[in-house]
């Protein structure tokens, strides 16, 4: 009974966590600059790959592999959001100026 | 499946490596080169080569990158663009490849036991380590023990691309040379972002303790001298990016790093020596001790630390380099 049913489950979150990472891609392609673009795939990333390690714990069920799959995790969610911190300041840093909504309106005028 | 994964991931090296040639700037080159590094140690682990994959992620996309990247604050960061003729080039390139894809017709199936390779010597190998040495990583016994003498020949070339790099960009830079009142971003470090100090003091314990244990374990799993060297520089690197080049020279001044590169290879090659005044032949494990068994392990726990310590002097050293020639 409760095979199926984590079968499920886990399938719901490697799939969700497939697509939010799906969508962080399209976002770096459509984004029109890079600050935008790591919006788009930093938050989904973190969330996508929550999902997905989720998902695989799910499968592997109380093992060895599920404390290592943990580990990952709390690798993952504490430097993700540091390296796109890093990455966004680095930008500035070197003088990349975020795009704002005026410059565009300009540029298409 | 598999087959599906790393047709997939051929597919992405291919397309790395051609984003590589066309990138203009270097930068980008650089960093694309660290995803095709990625890229291959997944392909790596998807054929089984666990060791392999650990050393191209360690190496080919950690440190590697980082020293390209060093190098470049050297240089220009724009290719020169030259206007070369193709035409030789075209024609070269496209009888290797035809030749080397009419070559892949002979080649034995991916895996098929029966091929050539498998029945050489690998066999052999495999029933030794496991009456003789005892150690479940085949790879480790080859490394440290059947192929001896090609690990030393690698150590040794490790040391000698460190001193090549020590002479050509002078790894002597005097320290405290530098004005206070240059606010480079090498001497301060990144001490005033938090975030990373917080996440860099978090995981620096965490990356040293892989190291060791990749160092001493290396014989149950994949991992060895060579990867470990590579993931304790890191640890220091990070550390030096972080807290500033001088407090990382602190940690581990320049000297101790090049007595740690000659140290290790130093002891590499002692190892040899005394199974030779022992009576055996050179890096002949079995007279270490009188139980075979042990002495094989004794041997490969020896020469593994040798490496590891070539490694981790040689990159850091090169690293720290680049560094202190950045602010002259």
């Amino acid at each position: 009974m409760m095979a199926p049913l984590l079968d499920v489950i886990s399938w719901v979150m490697l799939v969700g966590g497939a697509a939010f990472v799906f969508i962080g891609g399209v976002g770096a392609i459509r984004m029109p600059d890079l600050y935008t673009r790591m919006h788009a795939t930093s938050l989904t990333d973190t969330l996508g790959s929550l999902l997905i390690l989720g998902g695989l714990m799910v499968q592997a069920g109380f093992s060895l592999m599920t404390l290592k799959l943990i580990a990952v995790t709390l690798f993952l969610l504490f430097t993700n959001p540091v390296s796109a911190y890093a990455l966004a300041n680095a930008a500035l840093l070197s003088g990349l100026e975020p795009k704002l909504a005026d410059d565009e309106s300009e540029n298409e005028s | 499946m598999i087959e599906i994964l790393s047709i997939f991931l051929l597919c992405l090296t291919v397309i790395t490596a051609v984003a590589v040639i066309r990138a203009r700037s270097l930068f980008t080159a650089v960093m694309l080169m660290g995803i095709f590094s990625l890229l291959m140690a997944a392909a790596f682990l998807l054929l089984d080569a666990a060791d392999v994959a650990l050393t191209e992620a360690a190496v080919g996309a950690g440190i590697s990158t980082v020293l390209m990247l060093s190098a470049l604050a050297l240089t220009a960061s724009k290719e020169r663009v030259e206007h070369v003729r193709f035409g030789v080039a075209v024609i070269v390139c496209t009888v290797l490849a035809g030749a080397i894809f009419y070559a892949t017709f002979d080649k034995p199936p991916l895996g098929d036991p029966n091929a050539p390779v498998h029945q050489h010597v690998a066999p052999e190998f495999f029933s030794i380590t496991r009456e003789e040495i005892g150690i479940p990583n085949v790879v480790t016994a080859i490394l440290g023990s059947f192929r001896g003498y090609d690990t030393l020949g690698e150590v040794i070339v490790v040391l000698t691309a460190g001193i090549g790099v020590l002479f050509l960009i002078g790894g002597t830079a005097p320290m405290g040379q530098v004005s206070p009142s240059s606010g480079d971003q090498t001497i301060r470090g990144l001490r005033h972002h938090q975030p990373l100090r917080v996440i860099a003091k978090w995981a620096i314990p965490f990356i040293m303790i892989f190291a060791f244990y990749v160092q001493f374990h290396g014989e149950y799993s994949p991992g060895g001298g060579f990867q470990a060297g590579a993931l304790f520089a890191a640890a220091i690197i990070l550390y030096g990016l972080i807290e500033g080049h001088r407090r990382s020279v602190q940690v581990i001044p320049p000297a101790v790093l090049r007595a740690m590169a000659a140290g290790g290879a130093l002891l590499y090659g002692a190892v040899g020596v005394v199974t030779m005044l022992m009576g055996g032949n050179f890096l002949e494990y079995r007279v270490l001790h009188e139980n075979s068994t042990t002495a094989q392990q004794m041997g490969i726990i020896l020469i593994e630390a040798g490496v590891g310590i070539t490694v981790a002097g040689v990159l850091l050293a090169i690293f720290h380099a680049f560094a202190a020639r950045d602010r002259a």
